[in-house]
């Protein structure tokens, strides 16, 4: 596979990009503080850390009094030998560990709930475009846009009363319960899709919406090209032309959609990970924002960001399979 | 849609499509076309519906001191009572009046929206049509740095920034306007790209007009659509964002927004004690307003690009012969 390498060379320029503003990001942010920041960060936490604490957030910082160029490469070299710093809350535990156990979650819920969306919103959005003005076209857009007004978290909350609180169907917080062993054992398998559900639902219910929208307006410019009407003239069954050939091609701007849309799941889902009290990175982010843990705050950021890239980059491979025209203009 | 914009470079988008002018031959014209569009945009139920919720908030928004008077803040009763006829909606985990705090919370949770819609779509503005207009390098570097934005996600770097930054509503103003612009300003760099080629922006150009002009007085007017749905998508982010943030506490608590009294909500265990007064409220009142925005926001889409409309007329056996009645369209096709 030689064609759409080129394609392939320039996204990996774009996200080596993406990647370094979102490290330079995250070192300005603890200067962007009015006044000096190393005190200030001190002040904030003072009395909470032990004098070797400091020493070892000073040096995170590279808040030394070497002067910002050097204190800039310095955070370099240490993003790139992977070394994030030392947690305050966990001191001390590397950042690096503490977020490990958390990608392991959010990777979990996030995954399962993007692909549960992503795959129900573009079949609802095929649907509504191919029965124009049925029933589902006529009560799809408005009750998917009212559903998808509501914060992500707030429907959380939503859930997690109805169905956790009031009708106890589901547990209502944590990842797993404490009477299961953590291990790959059947009831703590069981336990911990148990515990998904309900967060899951929760994404999904707001994030499809966007998907059949979109899904259902791209189908429709689709579905009055010629190719469409050569189909159905060639006599070609109604299904073969519905998935075969109007979907098909309608799913390409919903590939590129998905990389974008991603960003902002990935929000959401922090946010319903919290109201859930489950254990991945958007929990572990509040918890190092309440405990003004900032090296475990930025290393959490720097994570989330990272992941978001990879994703998009592998939506890019994806799309290059997908869209023919990209190899062939890569040969070119 | 943004999602019709062509992420590799050299691929042409089908959307972008220039309309050629002798296609008008059989639609009548508009003489005003601002004036037909406010006639478009009144008859649409979608759009009365979103814009009477919508007068409806501001009118709360204005009125709120007379419509709940007293302290949002103050203790006036036991904690988590629930609705009766002297408090309407209760009384908050703190013995606050959830009815009071709604009603006054309006006021820097819209606000917000407002400022955030405001500083999102002049950024956009300004940054996409630059890129489009000028092009080349220029356009190239302010491409990366959208793509490189939009790419990032928005939540954590907010929660980061929030933390790091002074607890003040204008601190989240500015951190919502700032990071919320790029979508816009790559909708209108395309959008500025297929105008930029237009004839009369040519002739201005050679008429002498200074480039402020062309880009304002020229191009600027002729994606007033777009503008305007930024802006109102803008608000809908910014109100929902603004609430996301002070659940999180990142914001000024003793202030009262919709979002601080979900945050108490939550952090007095409004949830676990069944008093779902205190946060049902202020979540329909956010949905109610994003809702109400994105439903105008739509019905302006439907209006600017007749494809999208939903064919209602006709019955059972039309929509059966629906593949076939596709294949000669009556209006040019502008998408």
């Amino acid at each position: 596979m030689e064609l759409g390498v080129k394609y392939i060379f320039q996204r990996i320029g774009f996200y080596l990009v993406a990647a370094w503003v979102s490290v330079t990001l995250n070192f300005i942010l603890p200067r962007l503080m009015p006044g000096d920041p190393a005190s200030l960060l001190l002040s904030r936490i003072s009395g909470r850390l032990r004098p070797e604490q400091i020493d070892a957030l000073k040096k995170v910082y590279g808040l030394t009094n070497s002067p910002l160029p050097v204190q800039y490469i310095q955070y370099l070299k240490q993003v790139l030998h992977g070394n994030l710093g030392i947690s305050i809350y966990n001191f001390p535990t590397p950042v690096s560990e503490v977020i490990a156990t958390g990608l392991m979650w959010t990777l979990l819920l996030g995954l399962t709930a993007v692909v549960i969306s992503f795959v129900l919103g573009n079949l609802i959005g095929v649907i509504a475009a191919w029965r124009r003005g049925g029933w589902v076209d006529s009560v799809m857009p408005p009750l998917m846009i009212f559903i998808g007004s509501f914060p992500y978290f707030w429907l959380a909350m939503l859930c997690l009363f109805v169905f956790g609180f009031e009708l106890k169907l589901f547990p209502i917080s944590h990842a797993f319960g404490m009477n299961v062993t953590v291990g790959f054992n059947l009831p703590f398998l069981i336990d911990v899709v148990r515990h998904t559900i309900l967060p899951a639902i929760t994404i999904v219910l707001v994030s499809t919406g966007g998907w059949a929208l979109g899904m259902r307006n791209t189908m429709i410019g689709v579905l009055s090209e010629d190719y469409i009407t050569m189909a159905d003239a060639k006599g070609l069954s109604n299904r073969r032309i519905m998935f075969g050939y109007a979907a098909r091609n309608a799913l390409l701007p919903a590939v590129t959609g998905f990389g974008i849309a991603l960003g902002y799941v990935v929000g959401g889902a922090l946010l319903t990970e919290i109201v859930f009290s489950y254990p991945g990175l958007g929990f572990q982010l509040l918890t190092a924002v309440q405990n003004l843990d900032y090296p475990l705050m930025q290393g959490l950021l720097l994570v989330i960001t990272l992941a978001v890239l990879i994703a998009n980059f592998i939506v890019d491979l994806i799309y290059v399979r997908l869209d023919p025209r990209v190899r062939i203009q890569a040969r070119e | 849609m943004e999602a019709n914009e062509p992420r590799i470079p050299g691929v042409t988008a089908p959307s972008v499509k220039t309309r050629p002018d002798n296609n008008n031959i059989g639609l009548p014209h508009p003489k005003y076309p601002l004036r037909d569009l406010i006639r478009k945009l009144t008859q649409n139920k979608k759009v009365v519906a979103g814009g009477t919720i919508l007068v409806a908030m501001v009118f709360v928004v204005a009125f709120a001191p007379l419509i709940a008077p007293g302290d949002p803040m103050a203790f006036v009763a036991q904690a988590n009572q629930p609705p009766s006829a002297e408090h309407l909606l209760g009384t908050s985990g703190q013995g606050q009046d959830v009815f009071v705090q709604l009603i006054r919370g309006s006021r820097v949770s819209l606000l917000t929206g407002v400022f955030v819609g405001l500083i999102a779509t002049i950024l956009g503005i300004i940054v996409g049509m630059t890129a489009g207009y000028f092009g080349g390098a220029v356009d190239n570097i302010l491409s990366v740095v959208m793509n490189v934005f939009l790419v990032i996600p928005g939540l954590p770097l907010l929660v980061v920034l929030a933390a790091f930054l002074p607890r003040t509503p204008a601190t989240i103003v500015l951190v919502l306007g700032l990071t919320g612009w790029p979508g816009t300003a790559r909708v209108l760099r395309a959008q500025t790209l297929s105008v930029r080629t237009k004839e009369y922006v040519s002739a201005a150009i050679v008429g002498g007009e200074s480039i402020f002009r062309v880009i304002f007085a020229e191009i600027l007017p002729n994606m007033a659509s777009i503008v305007a749905s930024s802006l109102l998508g803008g608000i809908a982010f910014g109100i929902v964002a603004e609430a996301g943030l002070e659940f999180l506490g990142l914001g000024d608590t003793s202030r009262v927004s919709w979002g601080t009294i979900l945050y108490w909500a939550q952090n007095n265990a409004g949830l676990l004690t069944g008093a779902w007064w205190t946060f049902l409220p202020p979540g329909l009142c956010i949905a109610l307003a994003a809702f109400s925005l994105t439903l105008i926001n739509y019905s302006v889409d439907e209006i600017t690009n007749p494809a999208l409309r939903s064919q209602r007329s006709g019955g059972a056996i039309l929509r059966k012969l629906y593949l076939r009645s596709r294949a000669t369209p009556v209006v040019p096709n502008e998408k």
